[in-house]
């Protein structure tokens, strides 16, 4: 669970990079990140480049549907670290 | 000796501050150098030269705002003779406005009220040679143009201060009458305050040059809806095993359909200028890039037709990068021969955009939805996007513009043509 968290914390730092302006704290984690954060197609190209980077973690395209969250996406990369 | 000025990155670019300097006096620089950094509204711009020379002085210091046309630097071209030529090309006397210049820089002031194409136009498009820097034997770039005696007389008494016009529709780009004409009604546009704030300003250089656009070029528009499922189809194959960082998104293949047909279709590329249409030979591909903290940017994909997909994915990429977090240069900002507009995915179904001058076509592409639709009878579903066309229709016609569009999309049927 403290793994969770950190993986969190670092994939809030990452899209942070990317969105500086995003505001993490009010973001409900279970809502769609792009939406929410309006990514565009690129920043959640870039964003998952550098998870990738980062973590080891490549999210195939096809699997695009399993990480539309912050939670979903957070957990994906850690049951594939 | 040439003056550099404060550059204009956009149509909505009212004033920008230099932040940093790369040269100092004495400097030698080359063509395509960076020279300094220019905080604007739309985040900080990499300023080149277009020059071989030697920086003589700097005019503006860091850290100061100053509206564009502004003279920032002198610049001593390669091969000129520093003698009896140095103030040639400088416009009228006036008080210099300038940081620690010598005597001999005079400046225009009535420059910096011009509208932003025009200083566009003076600054890179038109450089038409006086008799004067002609004999001087070298391509020196000059700010002034040629002008007839009646145009001469006529821009007197109006007022209107001719070397700052850019070319005219005479033999080699003389000034006329009807230039004048042109230019006296042009210059009734509202001038930028400086009073007002930079927001302000902005704004009022938006207005101004969206209302030019709708006034001056009559407009026809046209839409097109475009099956994706052959391109998306690909695109999943051609990234199904490779890293984020390679793979290519569905922008750059309909990016690349647009370019590789406009390339055929002269009549939407190109420059209408001074009651004249001159088409371009590439396809600099103008992207509009929505950013973070508000408003948009135009950059220009140069040569756009002749990228392969990758080639131009990474344009893509790497300009957007750029485009929010700094460092776009000046070129990328100023040559767009023709405009995309994207909405992106989560915009709406389409989009009617206003032609930016002096181009004469803009192409607005809607958000991918799925639709049902009709193949062979049968009623299947598809993911489409509607594409439009606003184009200017004093050089091309409904027509030809249907062709383009339909063009466009037999090319995203085979996407794998693109590579």
């Amino acid at each position: 669970m403290k793994n969770l968290h950190s993986l969190k914390d670092l994939v809030c730092k990452l899209i942070l990079d990317i969105a500086p302006e995003a505001d993490m704290q009010s973001l409900d984690p279970n809502e769609e990140l792009r939406e929410e954060l309006d990514l565009d197609s690129m920043d959640f190209m870039n964003l998952l480049d550098s998870i990738a980077k980062e973590t080891g973690v490549n999210v195939p395209e096809s699997d695009y549907a399993k990480v539309n969250s912050l939670q979903s996406l957070t957990e994906y990369i850690a049951t594939r670290r | 000796m040439k003056i550099l000025t404060m550059p204009s990155f956009g149509a909505d670019m009212a004033v920008g501050t230099i932040v940093k300097w790369n040269v100092k006096p004495g400097d030698p620089v080359s063509r395509g150098d960076i020279i300094a950094s220019i905080e604007t509204m739309k985040g900080l711009i990499d300023m080149e030269v277009f020059d071989d020379g030697i920086i003589v002085t700097l005019l503006a210091a860091e850290g100061e705002e100053l509206e564009i046309g502004r003279p920032i630097a002198e610049l001593q071209l390669k091969n000129e003779e520093d003698s009896n030529n140095s103030s040639v090309q400088i416009v009228e006397s006036g008080d210099a406005h300038s940081v620690d210049v010598g005597s001999n820089t005079a400046v225009n002031q009535e420059g910096a009220s011009n509208s932003s194409d025009s200083q566009n136009d003076v600054t890179k498009e038109s450089r038409v040679l006086t008799d004067v820097e002609v004999k001087s034997g070298d391509s020196i770039n000059t700010r002034r143009p040629k002008i007839s005696p009646a145009a001469r007389n006529k821009a007197e008494q109006l007022g209107i201060d001719w070397r700052q016009l850019s070319q005219g529709t005479g033999p080699d780009g003389a000034l006329l009458l009807d230039d004048i004409n042109i230019a006296d009604t042009q210059s009734a546009e509202p001038a930028l305050d400086s009073v007002k704030g930079p927001k302000d300003m902005m704004r009022d250089a938006i207005a101004a040059n969206v209302s030019r656009s709708k006034r001056d070029i009559p407009h026809y528009y046209l839409q097109l809806d475009m099956v994706l499922d052959n391109t998306l189809n690909w695109l999943s194959l051609h990234n199904a095993d490779l890293p984020p960082s390679n793979r290519i998104l569905s922008n750059a293949v309909i990016y690349s359909a647009i370019a590789r047909t406009l390339s055929e279709f002269p009549a939407f590329n190109g420059f209408y200028r001074d009651g004249h249409y001159q088409p371009s030979d590439s396809v600099h591909l103008g992207n509009a890039i929505s950013l973070r903290q508000g408003g948009l940017m135009v950059a220009a994909i140069h040569n756009a037709q002749n990228l392969g997909l990758l080639e131009l994915m990474e344009k893509i990429k790497d300009q957007v990068n750029r485009a929010r977090k700094g460092g776009l240069r000046m070129s990328e900002m100023q040559d767009a021969t023709v405009t995309v507009s994207n909405l992106g995915d989560r915009g709406t179904d389409s989009i009617q955009s206003i032609i930016y001058p002096p181009q004469v076509a803009i192409i607005g592409i809607g958000r991918q939805r799925i639709v049902p639709w009709v193949i062979d009878n049968v009623v299947s579903s598809a993911t489409i996007i509607s594409m439009s066309l606003a184009a200017d229709h004093r050089v091309s016609d409904g027509h030809s513009g249907a062709r383009l569009l339909n063009k466009i999309n037999k090319l995203l049927q085979t996407p794998e043509k693109l590579v």
